[in-house]
C-alpha cells in the first residue's frame, strides 16, 4: 500500500459497558500494515464485543478507533466498509435464499458506483459480474455458482463467508472465528485461504482453535475479562505462564 | 375548568379500556413474539357474548363472567390448535390471527347484526356522581377504578408470584426457562388465554360506553397497537403509560379537532418514537 | 429476445385480444385485475423483495385516489395536473411516514403500517367537507388524452386499453427495478440486513427509497381505480383492501413480479364467482389467510420456482 507508515487499525482506550458489566475495558491495539493478528481468550473475554465495536455494530462507551488514519469512532457501520474494512461473522451470515453468484454480485457491487442504480439491469455492469465470477474462480467455488446458498454444506458456506468479505477489496479484514464448527479437513482448507491472502491485507481474527490461531498469526493478543493480558509473537505467548492459568480457569476452549 | 376535568376523566376511562387490550397484546408479544391481530376479536366477542348472556339472565356480573371465561377458553384453543404449530414463525402467526379477525368479524356480523349494541349498564352503577359542581356518570368512575385495580393485580402477579417470575424470565430468555424444566407450552397457553380474557373484559366493561358494532374490533385493536408502540412492546408498565397517553390525547383530540379524528393520536406516537424508537419502556 | 420478453409479449397479446372480445362487464373485471396487479406488485417490492411486511398498503392506494379526486373536484385541476399531484401526495406521505417507521424495530412495522392506514381511513370518514365522509366523492370524469391516445376512455373498453398501456409500462419499469443493482441490494436486505451493512450498504436509504417507489405504484393503481369507477370512498383506505392486496401476493407468490399479478387475477375471479353464491366475503378472506398461514406461506408459485431452480443447479 502506498500509505506507508499509516497503521490500518489503531484502537485506543476502548471500553464498552452493558448495564453494569464492562465487556471491554480500556483496550488499546495497533496493527501494522500486512500484520496477521489473532485475539485469543476464553468465552466472555470480550473478543466479540471488541470486534463489534471496531466494526461499528455497537458504539463504544469511551475510547477511539482509527482505521487507516481516519477517526472512525462515530462513523456508522456501513461507512466503515468504504474505509477498507471488511468482516466475516461467527454465525454464517449469507443471503440464504439467493444463489452463490448473486451473493457475490451483491458483495462486489456494494462499493461500486452502481450500487444505488435502479434504472438499469445489474447484468449491464459487466465489471461487477466479471469480478464476482473471478473471485469464485479464484477460491474454487465456480462450480457452485448457481446453487442456492441454503443448500450448500456448512463448510462451503464458511468458505463463501470469507470470499464475500474479500469482494469489497478490504485492506483490513476482521475474521470472527472463521474455523467455528468446521471439520479438521475443512479447518485446513480455511487456514489455507487465510494464509494465502494477499499480504496487502491486514488481518485481525478471533480464533478459538489455538493451533489454527498460532499457525496463521504473526502476533497474538490475549484477552481476559475485557482486558488485554498479553501481547506478543506466537512463541512469546506460548511461554506466557499467566495464560495457562486463565485457560485452566476457563476450562478447555478448543471447541 | 369543567371541560378539562370531564375530558380528562373521559380520557382516563378510555385509557382503562385500552390498557386491558394492550396489556394482553404486550404480554403475548413479549413471551411468544406473536403480533395478535385477533385481539380486537376477543374484545368484540367478549362484548357481544356479555350482551347475550345479560339479556338471557339479566345479571351484569354473570354476563361478564360468562364472556370472560368463554373468550379465555377460545383463546386457549386458538393458541393450542394453531399458533403452537407455527412456533417462532412470526409472519405466519400474524397472518393467521389476521384471518381469524376476519372470520370472527363475519360471524359476529351474521349473529348480532350490523347495528351498534350497548352492553347494558349494571343498575347499581347507573346515575351520576356530583363533585365541584360537576355531574359525572358513575359508571365511568367505576371503570377507572376497575382499570386501576386490574393494573395493580397484573403488576402484583408479574412481580410477586412465582408464575409471574417465570413469565418475566421467559420474556428475557426462553431457552433458560425451558432449561429449568418448566412446562413452557402450558405457560404460553395460559398467558394467551389470560390476554384474551383481559381483552374480553375490556369489551364487557367498555361495552356500555363504546358499544359493539362491526368494525369496533379494528378500532380498538388499532388504538391498542398505538398504545404498545408508544409504550414499548413487551412491557406492562409501558402499556399502562401508553394507554394513559393515547386515551387522553384521543379524547382531547376528538374534542378539539373532530374532523381529524384518529389523526391526533399520531402526534404522541411521532414524538415518542422520534425520541425513543423502542417506545417509552421498550425492550425490543 | 429472451424468455421473459416472449412470455410478456404473449401475456399482453392475450390481454389485448380479450379486451376486444369480452363483454363490457368482463372487460371491467379484466381492468380491475390489471389495476390490482400493479397494486400487488407495488406491495411485493416491500414484502417480497425487501422483507418489510406492510399491513397498511391501502394508505397510498386510497390517498392518491383521494388527492386526485379532491384536486379535480374542489380545485378544478385537469388530469395532467391532478394525476401527477396525486402520485406525489402518496410518495410524500410514504416518505414522511417512513421517517418515523424506519426508526422503530422490525416488529413494529406491521402494527404501525396498519395504524397509519387506519388513521387516514378515519380522517376520510370524518372530514366530511373535504372527503364527502362515508358517501365518498363521486363524479370524477375519466381523463381524455386527445392527441396522445386518440380514443375515448368513457367506454369500458377504451379505458381498459389505457390501463393496459399503463400496466405494461409499470410492469416493465418494475422488472428493470428488481433486476437492477438496487433490486439486488433489496434482496440482500431481506435475507440479511446486518451483512449488508457490514458490506457497506446504507440499508436505511434503500428502505426509505423503496418505500417511496412502492407508494408511487400503489398510488398509480389507486388513481386508476378511482378513474375506473369515477368514484372514491373511505373503503379504498380500509384494512380490508390492505389485507386483500397482501393476500394476492401470498396466494400468487412472494418475491416475484408475475406471482402478484397472478394473485390479483385469481382474487378478482374469486370475488366475482363467490359474490354470486355468498355475501360472506370476509369469512372467505379469513379462511384463505388461515390456510395460507398454515400451509403455503411462500405462495404456490414461489415454491415451484424454488424447487425448479434447485433441480437445475443440482445437475453437474
Amino acid at each position: 500500500m502506498n500509505e506507508m507508515g499509516v497503521n490500518p487499525l489503531v484502537v485506543s482506550h476502548l471500553s464498552r459497558n452493558f448495564g453494569g458489566v464492562r465487556a471491554i475495558d480500556d483496550v488499546s491495539l495497533e496493527l501494522k500494515p500486512g500484520e496477521r493478528r489473532a485475539i485469543i481468550g476464553t468465552n466472555g473475554a470480550g473478543k466479540t464485543t471488541l470486534f463489534n465495536v471496531v466494526n461499528g455494530q455497537i458504539p463504544p462507551s469511551s475510547g477511539e478507533i482509527h482505521i487507516f488514519g481516519q477517526n472512525a469512532t462515530k462513523r456508522p457501520l456501513h461507512a466503515r466498509a468504504a474505509l477498507g474494512l471488511g468482516r466475516t461473522f461467527q454465525i454464517t451470515s449469507l443471503f440464504r435464499s439467493l444463489t452463490v453468484i448473486d451473493n457475490m454480485i451483491i458483495a462486489v457491487q456494494a462499493l461500486h458506483p452502481c450500487h444505488f442504480v435502479f434504472w438499469r439491469r445489474a447484468q449491464r455492469y459487466r465489471d461487477v459480474t466479471a469480478r464476482a465470477e473471478a473471485l469464485l474462480e479464484k477460491w474454487n467455488l465456480a462450480d457452485r455458482r448457481n446453487e442456492l446458498v441454503k443448500n450448500l454444506s456448512y463448510g462451503t458456506q464458511r468458505q463463501l463467508e470469507i470470499v464475500m468479505a474479500l469482494a469489497g477489496e478490504p485492506r483490513l479484514l476482521l475474521l470472527d472465528e472463521p474455523m467455528a464448527g468446521l471439520s479438521a479437513a475443512e479447518t485446513h482448507l480455511a487456514t489455507d485461504i487465510i494464509v494465502n491472502l494477499d499480504r496487502d491485507i491486514t488481518v485481525l481474527l478471533i480464533e478459538h482453535d489455538l493451533a489454527a490461531a498460532f499457525s496463521i498469526a504473526d502476533s497474538i493478543t490475549a484477552m481476559d475479562q475485557g482486558r488485554i493480558v498479553a501481547e506478543g509473537t506466537p512463541d512469546e505467548i506460548r511461554k506466557e505462564s499467566s495464560l495457562q492459568k486463565i485457560y485452566a480457569r476457563g476450562g478447555a476452549t478448543n471447541s | 375548568m369543567t371541560f378539562w376535568i370531564i375530558n380528562t376523566l373521559n380520557g382516563l376511562s378510555l385509557a382503562m379500556i385500552l390498557f386491558l387490550l394492550a396489556a394482553g397484546l404486550t404480554l403475548i408479544f413479549g413471551l411468544m413474539h406473536i403480533i395478535n391481530m385477533a385481539h380486537g376479536s376477543f374484545y368484540l366477542l367478549g362484548g357481544y357474548i356479555a350482551i347475550t348472556a345479560i339479556r338471557l339472565t339479566g345479571g351484569f356480573i354473570f354476563g361478564a363472567i360468562v364472556a370472560v371465561i368463554a373468550i379465555a377458553v377460545i383463546g386457549a384453543i386458538i393458541q393450542r390448535l394453531f399458533l403452537a404449530r407455527l412456533y417462532k414463525q412470526e409472519m405466519r402467526q400474524a397472518l393467521l390471527t389476521l384471518g381469524l379477525l376476519f372470520i370472527v368479524a363475519d360471524i359476529a356480523f351474521f349473529t348480532w347484526g350490523g347495528d351498534p349494541l350497548l352492553v347494558p349498564q349494571p343498575p347499581l352503577l347507573q346515575g351520576a356522581v356530583h363533585f365541584w359542581g360537576i355531574v359525572y356518570p358513575l359508571y365511568r368512575v367505576f371503570l377507572i377504578g376497575c382499570g386501576l385495580v386490574i393494573a395493580f393485580c397484573l403488576w402484583a402477579f408479574l412481580e410477586r408470584t412465582t408464575l409471574g417470575a417465570i413469565v418475566r424470565a421467559g420474556m428475557d430468555d426462553e431457552e433458560m426457562v425451558r432449561g429449568l424444566g418448566i412446562n413452557v407450552p402450558l405457560v404460553f397457553t395460559g398467558i394467551f388465554a389470560l390476554g384474551a380474557a383481559l381483552a374480553a373484559l375490556g369489551g364487557v366493561l367498555g361495552g356500555p360506553l363504546l358499544g359493539m358494532f362491526p368494525g369496533a374490533d379494528f378500532e380498538v385493536v388499532l388504538l391498542a397497537f398505538v398504545v404498545v408502540t408508544v409504550g414499548g412492546l413487551g412491557s406492562i408498565r409501558g402499556a399502562f403509560l401508553g394507554s394513559l397517553l393515547v386515551g387522553l390525547v384521543d379524547n382531547f383530540g376528538n374534542a378539539w379537532f373532530p374532523q381529524l379524528s384518529l389523526f391526533t393520536i399520531f402526534v404522541p406516537m411521532v414524538i415518542v418514537l422520534a425520541l425513543k424508537p423502542t417506545g417509552l419502556m421498550g425492550r425490543v | 429476445m429472451n424468455r421473459t420478453s416472449i412470455y410478456a409479449g404473449i401475456f399482453v397479446a392475450i390481454a389485448a385480444v380479450l379486451g376486444a372480445v369480452l363483454s363490457p362487464y368482463d372487460t371491467g373485471l379484466l381492468t380491475q385485475m390489471l389495476i390490482y396487479g400493479i397494486f400487488a406488485m407495488s406491495l411485493d417490492l416491500l414484502l417480497g423483495y425487501t422483507g418489510m411486511p406492510s399491513l397498511g398498503h391501502a394508505a397510498y392506494f386510497g390517498l392518491s385516489g383521494y388527492a386526485a379526486a379532491i384536486l379535480t373536484l374542489k380545485l378544478g385541476w385537469g388530469f395532467a395536473l391532478a394525476a401527477p399531484a396525486g402520485l406525489l401526495v402518496a410518495v410524500v406521505a410514504a416518505a414522511l411516514f417512513h421517517l418515523l417507521a424506519l426508526r422503530t424495530a422490525h416488529s413494529y412495522y406491521l402494527m404501525i403500517t396498519l395504524a397509519f392506514s387506519q388513521v387516514l381511513w378515519s380522517v376520510a370518514v370524518s372530514w366530511t367537507e373535504l372527503t364527502g365522509g362515508d358517501n365518498g366523492l363521486p363524479g370524477v370524469k375519466r381523463p381524455d388524452l386527445g392527441a396522445w391516445l386518440p380514443w375515448s376512455f368513457a367506454t369500458t373498453r377504451g379505458f381498459f386499453y389505457f390501463v393496459l398501456i399503463i400496466f405494461v409500462v409499470a410492469a416493465f419499469a418494475l422488472y428493470i427495478f428488481v433486476k437492477s443493482p438496487f433490486g439486488y441490494a433489496l434482496r440482500g436486505i431481506r435475507d440479511n440486513e446486518m451483512r449488508m451493512r457490514a458490506l457497506g450498504y446504507n440499508v436505511w436509504a434503500y428502505k426509505f427509497t423503496v418505500a417511496m417507489v412502492s407508494a408511487f405504484f400503489a398510488g398509480l393503481a389507486g388513481e386508476l381505480y378511482m378513474y375506473l369507477n369515477s368514484f372514491i370512498s373511505p373503503s379504498s383506505l380500509s384494512v380490508t383492501v390492505s389485507a386483500q392486496v397482501l393476500m394476492m401476493i401470498l396466494v400468487g407468490s412472494v418475491g416475484t413480479l408475475f406471482g402478484p399479478v397472478l394473485g390479483a387475477g385469481i382474487f378478482v375471479l374469486l370475488q366475482y364467482v363467490l359474490s354470486t353464491y355468498t355475501d360472506r366475503w370476509l369469512f372467505v378472506i379469513g379462511l384463505i389467510y388461515v390456510g395460507v398461514a398454515l400451509y403455503a406461506p411462500e405462495g404456490a408459485f414461489g415454491l415451484i420456482r424454488d424447487r425448479m431452480r434447485t433441480k437445475r443447479s443440482a445437475r453437474p
